[in-house]
C-alpha cells in the first residue's frame, strides 16, 4: 500500500482500502449506498489541510499523511492485550461497554441485568436490522466535514444506547476505546446517545492502548441527543499511546430545558482532533463544555469546537485550558453562532494556555459570529509562562522546581476539571493530570 | 560558628549595584533588626539570603552554619532552616492552603531525610498554631492568601514560620500595611517562636515595630552598606533623629 501511495496519492491508496474494506463494513441497501456517497465526498475533498480554514493549525497531509488500512478482524491475542489494558484503565462502579480496535467486544463488555429504561444494542446491530428513523439519526450528520464523511464510510462498529423517557441511570456509562496494537490499523467506530425526555445520563469514554502498540488511528464519531428536561454528564480522556492519531467528532443537540455537561483531557495520542458541534435545539438550555489538554515533546492537540445558539434563552459556558511542554502544540478553535432568533443568549468562553518552554506552542481561537441583539456574549484568552513570583514563593517554601510547577500546574487546569459532577470521575480526571505530572519526573 | 555570617556582599540588578560590601553576622539566640530608609537594601539583603532569581552577587559570600549559602537552591536553603516572612505574600489561587502548608513541610522534611508528617499530627499542630494567631480554620480552606487581607497575609506567614520551625527567619516588612491590632498579634506570633535555637533578622522603616520584636542587636543601613550598629537604643535615636545624618555618612 504504501508503494501505492508514492506513485498515486492518498486518494487511490484509500479507495482500494475502502474496496477491501466493503465486504466487512454492516449494512446493505441504503446504508451501503450511503456509505458509497459519503466516501465519494471525502475523496472529492481528500485530507483536509492548512488552506481550509477550520483545518489551518492541523494540516493532516502534514500531520497524517495516509489513512491506514482498517484494522484485521479480532483474534484472540488481540483481546487478550486489550483485557490487559482494560485492567489498568478500569474504573469502579461504571457500565463497561468494550471496543477493541473498532470492533465490540461482548466478553470485555457489561451488557447484562440493564437498569430499567436503558437500551444497549451495537452499531452493528443497528446498521443491519435496525429501524431506519435511527438509521437515519445515525447518517444524517455534517458529513461536509471531509474526516466525518470518512467515518460514515468506513464506520465498523461501536455502541447505540437508548435512556427511556424519564429513566435517571445511576451508574456511569464507560466506552471503553482499546487499540490492541499489533500492527499499525485504522480503527472507525459511531456512536449514538439518546437520553431521553426527563431522562439523565453518565458517559465517560476513554481512548487507551495495549502495552506497545504501534502507530495507529482511531476515527471516532459521537451523536448525542438530550431530551426536554433530560441531563447529560460526560467526560472524555484521550490516553492514547504516543504514537496514535485520533480524529474524533461529536454532535450533541439539546431540547428544551435541557443540561449537557462534558469535560475533556487530553494527555494521550501524538496527533488528536476533537471536533464537537453543540447545539439548542429548545429554549431554557444550559451548557459547559470544558476542557484540559496536557501535551509535551511532539504532541499535537487540536480542539475545535462549535456551540450552536439556534434557539433563545439558552446559556453556554467553557473554560479551556492547554499545558504545553518540550514541543508540543496545543489548537482551541471555539465558535460560537447566535443565531437571529436566540435572543437572551448568555455565552461566554475562557480558555487560557500554560507554555513550559520556549518551543511550546498554543493556539487560541475564539469566534463569535452574533445575530441577535439582546445578548450576552463574552471570551477571553490568555498564553503565558508560570509566574516566577509564585514559583519562588513556593521554592523558598521547600518544593523543588518541578513539584512547585506540578502544585501551580495542577491549580491551573483545576478550575477546568471542577466542573465533573461525579466525585469518582473528576478523581479521575485529578489522577490523569497527577499521571501526566509525575511522568514529567 | 555563627549561624548567619554575609561577608562583604556586592550585588548588583540590572547592572546597577545595590549592595556595596555589606557584612553582617548573626548568631543563634539573636534577634536583629535592620532598619534604613527606601532604597537602602534592605529586602535585596533578604531576597538574596533566600535565593530570590534575578540578583547577580558579584563579590563576597554568605555562610550558614557554614556552608556557602549561595551555591544552595532556594527550596535547598529553605530545608536547612533559612525562612523568608515576605513583605508581599503572593496569592496562590487553585492551591489550598492545606495542600500547600502539608506539601511544602514534607518537602523539607524529606530534603533532610526525616520521615513525613502523619495526617493527624500536621492538622493537630495546624490547628493549635492557627488558633494562637488567631487564624479562623474557614481561612485555611481557601487558596493560599487569597482573598486574604495584609494582616491575614502576614499572620498566614508566621503560621508558616511555626510549623517549619526555620533557624533563621527574616521578616521582611512584616509591620507594612498592619494596623496597630494586626501588628500585635503579628508579634505575639513572633515573639512566641524566639528561642535560644533561633535567630531572627527583622527588616523595617520604623522604629514602631521594634516595640512588639525587642532586639537584641540594630543595624542601620544606607546605600548597601551597615553604616552604624548599635542595641535597641539605637532604633530609638534614629526615630528622634530619622536617617538623614546616615545618608552622608555612606
Amino acid at each position: 500500500m504504501n508503494v501505492a501511495l508514492a506513485k498515486t496519492g492518498t486518494g487511490r491508496a484509500l479507495s482500494d482500502i475502502f474496496a477491501v474494506a466493503r465486504d466487512r463494513l454492516p449494512g446493505a441497501g441504503k446504508i451501503a449506498d450511503a456509505r458509497q456517497q459519503a466516501f465519494e465526498a471525502y475523496e472529492r475533498a481528500g485530507l483536509p489541510h492548512r488552506r481550509i480554514e477550520e483545518w489551518k493549525y492541523t494540516d493532516l497531509r502534514v500531520l497524517m499523511r495516509e489513512v491506514l488500512p482498517l484494522a484485521p478482524e479480532l483474534d484472540a491475542a488481540a483481546l487478550k492485550r486489550a483485557a490487559a489494558a482494560l485492567k489498568l484503565h478500569a474504573i469502579e462502579g461504571v457500565r463497561r461497554l468494550v471496543l477493541v480496535d473498532g470492533v465490540f467486544a461482548p466478553k470485555l463488555s457489561e451488557t447484562g441485568n440493564l437498569e430499567k429504561g436503558l437500551g444497549i444494542r451495537t452499531l452493528r446491530e443497528v446498521l443491519e436490522a435496525g429501524d431506519s428513523a435511527l438509521q437515519a439519526q445515525l447518517f444524517a450528520p455534517e458529513d461536509s466535514d471531509a474526516m466525518v464523511a470518512l467515518n460514515s464510510a468506513m464506520m465498523t462498529d461501536g455502541v447505540v444506547i437508548e435512556v427511556a423517557e424519564g429513566a435517571a441511570l445511576a451508574q456511569p456509562l464507560h466506552i471503553v476505546h482499546i487499540a490492541s496494537g499489533a500492527a499499525p490499523a485504522a480503527m472507525f467506530t459511531r456512536s449514538l446517545l439518546k437520553v431521553g425526555r426527563a431522562a439523565s445520563a453518565t458517559l465517560v469514554e476513554s481512548f487507551i492502548a495495549a502495552d506497545g502498540a504501534k502507530a495507529y488511528q482511531v476515527h471516532d464519531f459521537l451523536v448525542a441527543s438530550i431530551g426536554d428536561g433530560a441531563r447529560l454528564d460526560h467526560v472524555r480522556l484521550i490516553e492514547d499511546g504516543r504514537e496514535a492519531l485520533n480524529i474524533s467528532s461529536a454532535v450533541v443537540t439539546l431540547g428544551a430545558n435541557a443540561q449537557f455537561n462534558t469535560f475533556g483531557m487530553t494527555s494521550g495520542s501524538n496527533v488528536s482532533r476533537y471536533q464537537p458541534i453543540i447545539a439548542f435545539a429548545g429554549e431554557g438550555s444550559r451548557v459547559e463544555a470544558n476542557g484540559v489538554n496536557l501535551l509535551n515533546g511532539r504532541q499535537h492537540a487540536d480542539t475545535t469546537l462549535l456551540l450552536d445558539h439556534a434557539v433563545p434563552n439558552c446559556e453556554s459556558r467553557e473554560i479551556f485550558r492547554a499545558v504545553v511542554d518540550d514541543r508540543g502544540h496545543s489548537v482551541f478553535q471555539g465558535r460560537i453562532i447566535v443565531r437571529p432568533d436566540a435572543q437572551k443568549t448568555d455565552a461566554k468562553m475562557m480558555t487560557r494556555a500554560l507554555l513550559l518552554s520556549d518551543e511550546a506552542e498554543a493556539d487560541n481561537k475564539p469566534e463569535l459570529e452574533i445575530f441577535a441583539d439582546d445578548v450576552t456574549c463574552g471570551h477571553g484568552a490568555t498564553a503565558g509562562a508560570l509566574d516566577e513570583s509564585l514559583l519562588f514563593y513556593l521554592r523558598a517554601r521547600g518544593l523543588s522546581e518541578k513539584e512547585a510547577q506540578a502544585l501551580l500546574i495542577q491549580a491551573f487546569v483545576g478550575e477546568a476539571i471542577e466542573s465533573i459532577a461525579n466525585d469518582g470521575l473528576r478523581e479521575l480526571a485529578i489522577s490523569a493530570a497527577e499521571r501526566w505530572l509525575a511522568a514529567r519526573g | 560558628m555563627p549561624l548567619l555570617e554575609v561577608k562583604d556582599l556586592q550585588v548588583r540588578v540590572d547592572d546597577r549595584e545595590i549592595l556595596h560590601g555589606l557584612s553582617l553576622t548573626v548568631n543563634k539566640g539573636e534577634v536583629h533588626a535592620i532598619m534604613g530608609p527606601n532604597g537602602s537594601g534592605k529586602s535585596t539583603l533578604s531576597h538574596v539570603v533566600a535565593g530570590k532569581p534575578g540578583y547577580e552577587v558579584t563579590g563576597g559570600e554568605i555562610l550558614f552554619e557554614g556552608e556557602d549559602l549561595l551555591a544552595m537552591s532556594p527550596d535547598e536553603r529553605s530545608a536547612k532552616g533559612v525562612f523568608l516572612a515576605f513583605q508581599y505574600p503572593v496569592e496562590i489561587p487553585g492551591v489550598a492552603t492545606m495542600t500547600f502548608l502539608r506539601t511544602a513541610l514534607n518537602a523539607q522534611r524529606k530534603a533532610r531525610g526525616e520521615s513525613e508528617f502523619s495526617t493527624p499530627d500536621f492538622l493537630k499542630k495546624v490547628r493549635e498554631v492557627a488558633k494562637s494567631l488567631n487564624i479562623p480554620q474557614e481561612m485555611l480552606r481557601r487558596g493560599v492568601n487569597v482573598g486574604f487581607s495584609g494582616g491575614e497575609k502576614k499572620r498566614n506567614e508566621i503560621l508558616q514560620m511555626a510549623l517549619f520551625e526555620p533557624s533563621l527567619c527574616i521578616l521582611d516588612e512584616m509591620d507594612s500595611g498592619l494596623d496597630i491590632d494586626a501588628l500585635r498579634i503579628a508579634a505575639d506570633g513572633v515573639n512566641a517562636l524566639r528561642s535560644p535555637d533561633r535567630a531572627m533578622v527583622v527588616i523595617t522603616h520604623y522604629q514602631r515595630l521594634l516595640n512588639y520584636i525587642v532586639p537584641d542587636f540594630v543595624h542601620v543601613m544606607s546605600k548597601g552598606r551597615v553604616v552604624k550598629s548599635g542595641d535597641k537604643e539605637l532604633a530609638l535615636e534614629l526615630e528622634a533623629s530619622g536617617y538623614t545624618q546616615f545618608e552622608d555618612a555612606a
